[in-house]
């Protein structure tokens, strides 16, 4: 059996996914990027191919992608995340679509046509707002666990507005509210809108919308108020956390040569 | 993909540090003793200056020069700090932060830094800021800041336009004569003129060599081989050097030689240079085999209208033509015409925080102008000097997934 790797080293998780070659995925598996990026990489595979009872000599291609994309030496290529998102993406649907992935230091906005060929992307400016960090400032700064913030969004009731551009100032108004004695679920919801606002702006959406990446596959209930602020239904892809790896793995797989590789 | 990068260098280049290292000597060395100093703004009038007998001092080019070295990032707080926001043009504030700490690229070429000024002459094509920072200069020096206020934004360079900027232009010849010591020639301007004039053709020549595939030079290399056009135009130094780089740049077309190893995609920088980080966006584009091979920027300096002639007409002419005090409408047919001339597969747009005036991602252009032409577009965020402006990582990935959409075809 031949399969294909696709590994997607983040700015604060690292994803691997391998398929096979009716690119269903076989395995996966998740970590913390660490601040070794080669290492994580190796222990990931190490930790799958044992777990999951493959050789991973069976692995005939990797690609690599994410902020660790340069650092993997087992990988055989590399793409950027705004392709392997786009791809993993395109998989799921197959339909005329813009992909926003939002991930733990950026926002990505992909276009891609009927046969899934990116015509345009747009990635977050020099900015933490709008970001997978920004909702971990807020966590931090309401004493919550990220894993919470969810469910206190959807329970919520009221709209509170969170003005500012800024990630910092923004956790200033956080405390404002607080001292205001505004309900802990709505100033989530707010921080959660805020983010939608952020991304928003960023790009028009054309087809249908579909969310990538850890902030959604958490807060499904983000992407729904992402939907609504586009005035669309908000897709959230299957494993959106492993979207990017499994678009990695699925150009392994269209750039396989013939040939075996040991690894 | 390449298995090592090489920066092709070019050989004129050893000329040029001379030519270049020559004209600081005689503005900062010892024999500028008694000499009269102008500052310039890069597109000011120079011709004049120069037909007038200064030593024309261009600022923009230390500025440059402190963002390619990366002391700007550590001097721009020092100007933040005197009341110069970080907000605004970081040519201006990385200039100034050197001036208060007294350190400048000049003190590693053994010389004592910008030369004071005995005049400082701007042009508002460019933006408001060029005359802001002049004026931190006259009140420091008590010196006198003049110059030509040209429209902005402008559609049809007319001769309304042309006349009123040419007007401004010889009403300088009054004060500038008086603190020069000597009377305009109008011979000697015609002169200087002709020189500037051909030193612009060379200048084009050598730009326009890129629109050969492979393109023998790029944009990164554009930027270093542009110092002559911008602080020697009107001198026969400049002449006689870009002869020289012309020819080298023909026998690279004629061998078939590419700045790119294996080209495989053409784009187009709008906006200005990141200067920090010239090498390493070249070192990218190239593993990337991909040649910027045009840009707003190193064209700036192409005067086509100069006219010996008629010298003041011809200034207001040629310097209110610039890209960046015209409307969108204008540019975006230039850049339409210099898409198709370069054989452009995309165009990269710069987003330089503190230089809104050479920015052109914010109104919506970049949109239009791919409609137009069917040529996708990539926006990255940064600064020219300020790298606190700047991210590695974003600018790097919005590059590289630019290159994978062109590849799509």
């Amino acid at each position: 059996m031949q399969y294909y790797c696709g590994i997607d080293i983040g700015a604060s998780t690292a994803k691997l996914v391998v398929i096979d070659t009716a690119s269903e995925t076989i395995a996966k598996a998740m970590g913390r990027s660490g601040i070794d990026y080669a290492k994580t990489a190796e222990q990931l595979l190490a930790d799958l191919s044992a777990a999951e009872s493959f050789d991973r000599s069976q692995i005939v291609r990797s690609i690599s992608t994410g902020y660790g994309r340069d650092n993997v030496p087992w990988a055989d290529g590399k793409m950027t995340e705004i392709a392997c998102h786009g791809r993993g993406a395109f998989f799921h649907f197959h339909k005329r679509m813009t992909v926003i992935d939002i991930g733990a230091q950026d926002s990505k906005v992909i276009h891609l046509d009927e046969t899934g060929k990116r015509e345009s992307f747009k990635m977050n400016r020099k900015c933490a707002a709008g970001t997978g960090s920004f909702i971990e400032e807020i966590a931090h700064r309401l004493a919550l666990d990220v894993c919470e913030l969810n469910a206190l969004a959807a329970g919520s009731t009221k709209d509170v507005s969170l003005g500012s551009f800024c990630t910092v100032f923004a956790a200033t108004e956080v405390l404002e509210k607080i001292r205001a004695g505004v309900d802990v679920t709505d100033i989530v919801r707010g921080a959660f809108n805020s983010v939608v606002k952020r991304i928003v702006e960023m790009d028009r959406i054309d087809g249908m919308l579909v969310t990538t990446g850890g902030v959604v596959a958490h807060n499904p209930f983000l992407a729904q108020l992402l939907g609504q602020a586009f005035g669309t239904e908000a897709h959230v892809a299957p494993d959106a956390q492993y979207t990017g790896a499994l678009g990695a793995a699925l150009f392994a797989a269209e750039q396989a040569p013939i040939s075996n590789r040991k690894r | 993909m390449p298995a090592s990068v090489e920066l092709k260098g070019f050989e004129a280049s050893k000329k040029m540090r001379g030519v270049m290292g020559q004209y600081f000597t005689e503005l900062m060395g010892p024999e500028s003793s008694g000499k009269r100093i102008a500052w310039c703004t890069s597109v000011g009038p120079a011709e004049l200056l120069r037909a007038l007998g200064f030593e024309v001092y261009f600022p923009e080019n230390h500025g440059a020069m402190l963002g390619a070295t990366r002391m700007a990032t550590d001097l721009i707080p020092l100007a933040n700090a005197r009341g110069f926001s970080p907000d605004i043009c970081s040519y201006l504030t990385s200039d100034i932060g050197s001036y208060l700490k007294g350190e400048s690229p000049f003190n590693k070429m053994k010389l004592p830094g910008p030369p004071k000024a005995d005049v400082l002459v701007f042009n508002t094509n460019q933006c408001r800021d060029v005359k802001d920072w002049f004026g931190f200069y006259a009140r420091e020096w008590d010196v006198p800041c003049i110059g030509v206020h040209t429209p902005r934004a402008i559609g049809e360079v007319d001769d309304i336009i042309v006349t009123a900027v040419a007007k401004q232009i010889e009403a300088l010849v009054g004060p500038l004569e008086k603190i020069s010591g000597n009377k305009l020639d109008m011979d000697k301007l015609r002169e200087v003129t002709e020189l500037s004039l051909k030193c612009t053709e060379l200048w084009k020549a050598v730009l326009e060599a890129a629109a050969t595939v492979p393109a023998p030079i790029t944009f990164f290399d554009g930027t270093i081989q542009m110092g002559p056009a911008v602080v020697l135009r009107g001198t026969q130094a400049a002449i006689d050097y870009y002869e020289t780089l012309l020819a080298e740049l023909k026998q690279r077309i004629a061998d078939g030689i590419g700045a790119v190893d294996d080209e495989k995609y053409r784009i187009y920088w709008e906006g200005m240079p990141i200067w920090g980080k010239i090498k390493n966006l070249a070192v990218q584009f190239i593993e990337l085999q991909t040649a910027v091979v045009a840009s707003t920027y190193c064209n700036s300096w192409i005067f086509d209208d100069l006219d010996p002639d008629k010298p003041f007409e011809g200034m207001a002419r040629a310097y209110s033509k610039l890209f960046i005090c015209r409307s969108d409408e204008p540019k975006e047919g230039y850049m339409e015409r210099m898409i198709e001339k370069f054989k452009i597969d995309g165009v990269l747009y710069h987003n330089a925080k503190t230089c809104p005036n050479n920015s052109n991602s914010r109104y919506d252009m970049p949109q239009r102008l791919a409609a137009r032409t069917g040529k996708p577009f990539v926006i990255i965020d940064g600064d020219l000097n300020d790298l606190r402006l700047y991210s590695e990582e974003q600018t790097r990935t919005n590059i590289e997934a630019f290159v994978e959409q062109l590849s799509q075809g």
